[in-house]
């Protein structure tokens, strides 16, 4: 396995558990998020939003609110122009609506005024005049032919007959004779499944704080999971040169996919352009909930057919995804994703996306995939059942392994998947007794990962010590983990390497924090410029002593004669070569830059006790174990964080959250209380067992962690339901109500 | 907006009163702070009553408490003599918001809020507790179950406000019990909730009871025929079924986001007879 060029095998820092560099500031208050930072003159601004799911907007008269004392700038969608290109059009248009709103919640105007009080006063003297337009919100509603048009004019091509304009994306994956394939069967089941739009919860509020001055030189301050491309589409947005935007990313309470595009940005530097003063906009919670971009509501049919021993000879499945107004193909991630961690003869995925008169989807942790995967392992889960077979047994009998041909097409490499369900079966959880009312499930996962540009220097100080300059916003540990690696290479101490998230101007393009992309990318990234930089320092060291290069090594921190004939040198430490540098050609730093590819997958199985109250229906999680292959475990605890906040998020999401909408179109619970996310009385201790299947496309094997470990809950849950109640559950979230309607007309 | 921190009864009174506008009365603020920051209410005058003499005590009397009107959940729970009488009361307080809100939040202020769902009155309903009104025309007591009117409105009339709730002695075998139906195990608010407080002859025969339900109609229930198909009984599953069916007959519930008509209907029975069964055990009975 030509995993590193280096050969490096052992390991000193990577796989300890180093305290995170921002937690002090985290648990202090000093760290700085979105809404922190102020700025001499700032102003406040506020949006006024759509109390209505679909309207025509027939006029704004924002006279009385501009005429109002404090009020600095009134900016409607008259303050931007029309962008030509269809993707920054829609992000515009949803920042700031453009004859239509298209959802409860949806911008209509903005105010930048000198406090709160006088910008909420301003926005009720903004008269909006509406024409009530009929709505849609559900998904199987708004792809039907007599549905409401949320937008006219992104109708996919070739749009088959009998589905409305909404339905704006296509895709089919698969290979194999299906006819065939379930013809060989012993059993088939077929069932409908549908899930609830849930969003990803973030502690922090979208936030940022903007300035433009007369030069027309802008700066922006945000709550962000990518600065770059919040950069890349405000000044696009604005029609500013890329060079005139700087963009810092604040530290982010949060982000989960959510914070993948913009929602506010743009609106705040607006009004600072406007107003000629820095205006600094925070969302509330309703604002949050009613115009940031949950993920899609789905529906689903699966058909599997199983022979009597339990191989799985054929699998099909249709998925119907809503991702709110404006055109998304997060479907695409679901139809690839469906059936991945099986190997199989004869699979089809086909994939619907379409738009409904809600807020436009944003990305949530392994888009598209979860609900794809609840409807499958369902099945199977159904199948296991039904044919009596153990459904780990099951799972491995049919694993996708190295040189499966996946269900989306690429042949699978070195992947983790039967080694995770060879750890779940041979957990002491999966032969722990069940107690009465109660049901265990389980269900695989996985997810893509991703690797994309990444920019990372390496720069060495006089003292030895060592500052990273990245460019991705920290939102699970990545400091730290870079850091290690930096050490790790380097062969010198963590707490002698510092990571900083630079701004936009102080490194090239880095993509999105997403994808799960910075351990692998950004990590990769870091080790080469390390490399370089040991190249620089062993040329450095070579130089002092008057011999090649090449016969120079690094080893742990020091550079060193590689043998008796390149001549008798004491090592030289990290700490001389840096002191020494000015002498010998200055400053001494390592760079990489790269489109990284090579992201391995990851696949995970989650295991689930729990319990159902049969007089109430309400569920109680009392076991939960996570199994996933990491690749290689940089830190550990962030690696066990992201498979237990996964899990959890996965657990809310299968159990009660759901966007309510009412007759009307509007967003019944847009807040905290009624938007029931898992409290943590609500949990048990999430147990872990991680598995290190090297990725081949690291130099240390490191897989993408941060997505998978959403995947599975919803399944796994829905299984220890439906099995503890002997009731095939098919519809997320499985709130009481439901559950309990369920045992009823069971009787 | 003013803020009055009132030195007395009668300066509240008048406050209140003479207030053409929008007038709330502050104790622990949990509910009007919210109010005010969500921009649900503009309130004109903003009485705060923490600081009037004897409106944080809880006072024994007759055998019973006399709880004052700005003593906090948190207080109420660490007072032993109100939680040995009144067990139920104190643990429906203590489920009214978080542990932080439990520093502020008071059972007055949780009943003039005049939520169905306020998660403290099924509780004192069923313990019969009697609230203490200051007003224009002096002193007057109220039952707790006359003072919820509708969702957001109370009995109290102008220049009125709640200065103390009685809870009232009680036999030896005796006690009660409070349970509340929520998707999660906190932070949320009451889908159904119910209330029994009863008590128990020497061979453990039920011999009064009070049974009161939350959340499943537009004010607090008290139901007697549920109280009846227990007194006389030992709460074998016979007579706690028709409990159970007997508050599900008297429900009158809303579906919105946090629970349907059908699921609160049912689940009202449920919770009554689990109330009961707790309510037996602590009072003695086996």
């Amino acid at each position: 396995m030509a995993l590193d060029e280096n050969g490096k095998r052992t390991f000193n820092i990577i796989g300890t558990r180093p305290p995170r560099p921002d937690g002090i500031d985290k648990v202090t208050g000093r760290a700085m998020y979105g809404a922190d930072a102020t700025a001499p003159g700032m102003l406040t601004g506020h949006i006024l939003r759509s109390p209505h799911a679909h309207a025509k907007i027939k006029s704004i008269d924002t006279s009385a609110a501009e005429a109002l004392s404090g009020v600095k700038a009134v900016i409607t969608s008259a303050d931007f122009g029309v962008p030509e290109d269809d993707y920054t059009r829609d992000v515009q248009d949803n920042c700031m609506a453009r004859e239509k709103v298209l959802y409860d919640g949806h911008a209509v105007a903005a105010v930048a005024a000198i406090n709160a009080g006088v910008a909420k006063q301003a926005l009720k003297l903004i008269k909006v005049e509406y024409e009530i337009l009929p709505h849609v919100t559900d998904v199987d509603a708004a792809m039907k032919p007599d549905a409401p048009i949320v937008l006219a004019g992104y109708a996919m091509d070739g749009l088959p007959k009998g589905m409305s304009e909404n339905v704006t994306h296509h895709f089919e994956f698969g290979h194999g004779d299906m006819d065939a394939g379930f013809a060989k069967a012993d059993k088939i089941v077929e069932r409908s499944f549908t899930t609830a739009a849930t969003h990803q919860g973030y502690i922090e509020p979208h936030a940022c704080l903007a300035t433009m001055g007369g030069d027309g030189k802008g700066e922006l301050w945000v709550c962000t999971q990518g600065h770059y491309h919040v950069r890349g589409v405000c000044a696009d947005i604005l029609g500013m040169d890329a060079s005139q935007l700087r963009v810092t990313a604040s530290e982010i309470g949060g982000g989960f996919g959510g914070k993948t595009t913009v929602f506010i940005e743009p609106v705040a530097l607006a009004l600072a352009r406007k107003s000629g003063r820095p205006v600094k906009l925070v969302m509330n919670r309703e604002e949050v909930f009613r115009a940031s971009g949950p993920t899609v509501s789905s529906s689903t049919d699966v058909k599997i057919g199983m022979t009597k021993d339990g191989r799985i000879t054929a699998a099909h499945a249709t998925l119907r995804y809503q991702g709110g107004a404006f055109p998304s193909g997060t479907v695409q991630f679901g139809a690839q994703s469906a059936f991945a961690a099986y190997d199989l003869d004869a699979v089809q995925t086909i994939g619907w996306n379409v738009m409904t008169n809600r807020p436009k989807e944003a990305a949530y942790r392994a888009p598209g995939a979860p609900m794809a995967i609840y409807a499958v392992e369902s099945v199977v889960d159904e199948l296991c059942q039904e044919l009596g077979l153990d459904p780990l047994d099951v799972r491995l009998k049919n694993a996708a392994r190295k040189g499966t041909k996946s269900a989306y097409g690429p042949t699978f490499d070195d992947i983790g998947l039967e080694a995770t369900l060879e750890a779940a079966k041979a957990h002491p959880h999966y032969a722990a007794p069940l107690g009465p009312n109660q049901g265990r499930g389980l269900s695989c996962g996985f997810w893509f990962n991703f690797g994309g540009n990444t920019c990372v220097t390496m720069n060495l100080n006089f003292d030895g010590t060592v500052g990273i300059t990245e460019g991705n916003p920290d939102i699970g540990g990545s400091r730290a983990s870079i850091s290690m690696m930096a050490a790790e290479e380097l062969g010198i101490s963590y707490d002698k390497v510092r990571t900083i998230v630079a701004d936009t101007n102080s490194l090239g393009h880095n993509d999105i924090t997403d994808g799960s992309r910075v351990t692998f990318a950004v990590g990769l990234a870091t080790i080469k410029a390390a490399r370089e930089a040991i190249k620089v320092m062993c040329a450095r060291a070579a130089k002092i002593w008057d011999i090649d290069a090449d016969a120079v090594y690094w080893e742990d921190g020091f550079a060193k004669p590689s043998g008796p004939n390149a001549g008798a040198f004491e090592p030289m430490s990290i700490e001389e070569i840096a002191a020494s540098s000015p002498n010998t050609g200055g400053p001494i730093a390592g760079h990489h830059e790269v489109n990284a590819d090579g992201a391995g997958v990851s696949f995970g199985v989650h295991l689930v006790d729990l319990e159902v109250d049969p007089e109430t229906g309400a569920t109680t999680v009392l076991r939960y174990t996570v199994f996933q292959d990491a690749g290689k475990a940089v830190h550990p605890d962030y690696v066990e964080g992201q498979m237990q906040g996964g899990a959890v998020q996965g657990i809310g999401w299968a159990l009660n959250e759901e966007y309510i909408y009412g007759q009307d179109g509007r967003l019944q619970n847009p807040g905290l209380l009624d938007y029931r996310i898992p409290v943590a009385s609500d949990l048990p201790d999430i147990d872990t067992v991680i598995l290190e299947i090297p990725n081949p496309g690291h130099p240390y094997g490191v897989r993408g962690v941060g997505e998978t470990p959403i995947v599975p809950p919803l399944a796994a849950i829905s299984n220890a339901v439906s099995r503890s109640i002997g009731l095939r559950m098919s519809a997320l979230p499985m709130s009481p109500p439901k559950i309990l309607k369920a045992l009823k007309s069971k009787g | 907006m003013r803020y009055v921190k009132a030195e007395n009864v009668a300066e509240v009174v008048q406050l209140l009163q003479d207030e053409v506008g929008v007038a709330r009365v502050l104790a622990g603020g949990t509910d009007v702070l919210v109010q005010l920051k969500m921009g649900m209410v503009e309130p004109d005058l903003i009485v705060d009553i923490k600081h009037l003499e004897g409106i944080k005590d809880i006072v024994s009397e007759d055998g019973g408490y006399r709880i004052g009107a700005a003593v906090s959940g948190a207080e109420l729970g660490e007072h032993a003599g109100v939680v040995a009488l009144w067990p139920g009361v104190v643990e429906g307080v203590e489920l009214i918001g978080s542990t932080q809100v439990q520093g502020r939040a008071t059972m007055a202020g949780n009943l003039c809020n005049g939520s169905p769902a306020a998660d403290s009155v099924p509780g004192l309903v069923a313990a019969d507790a009697v609230v203490r009104i200051a007003g224009p025309d002096g002193v007057r007591d109220c039952a707790v179950l006359d003072i919820p009117v509708s969702p957001g409105k109370i009995s109290l009339t102008k220049g009125e406000f709640i200065t103390s709730i009685f809870l009232p002695k009680r036999p030896e075998r005796a006690s009660d019990a409070y349970l509340r139906f929520i998707p999660r195990t906190e932070m949320d608010i009451a889908v159904a909730a119910a209330g029994v407080s009863l008590e128990l002859d020497a061979d453990g025969t039920c011999t009064a009871a009070r049974v009161s339900l939350g959340a499943v109609a537009p004010t607090v229930l008290l139901v007697e025929e549920a109280a009846n198909a227990i007194i006389g009984t030992k709460l074998d599953e016979a007579s706690l079924e028709i409990l159970a069916a007997a508050c599900s007959a008297v429900c009158n519930p809303i579906d919105d986001k946090r629970g349907t008509i059908e699921f609160r209907t049912e689940i009202a029975g449920v919770l009554a007879k689990r109330a009961a069964l707790i309510a037996y055990k602590r009072a003695g009975g086996q």
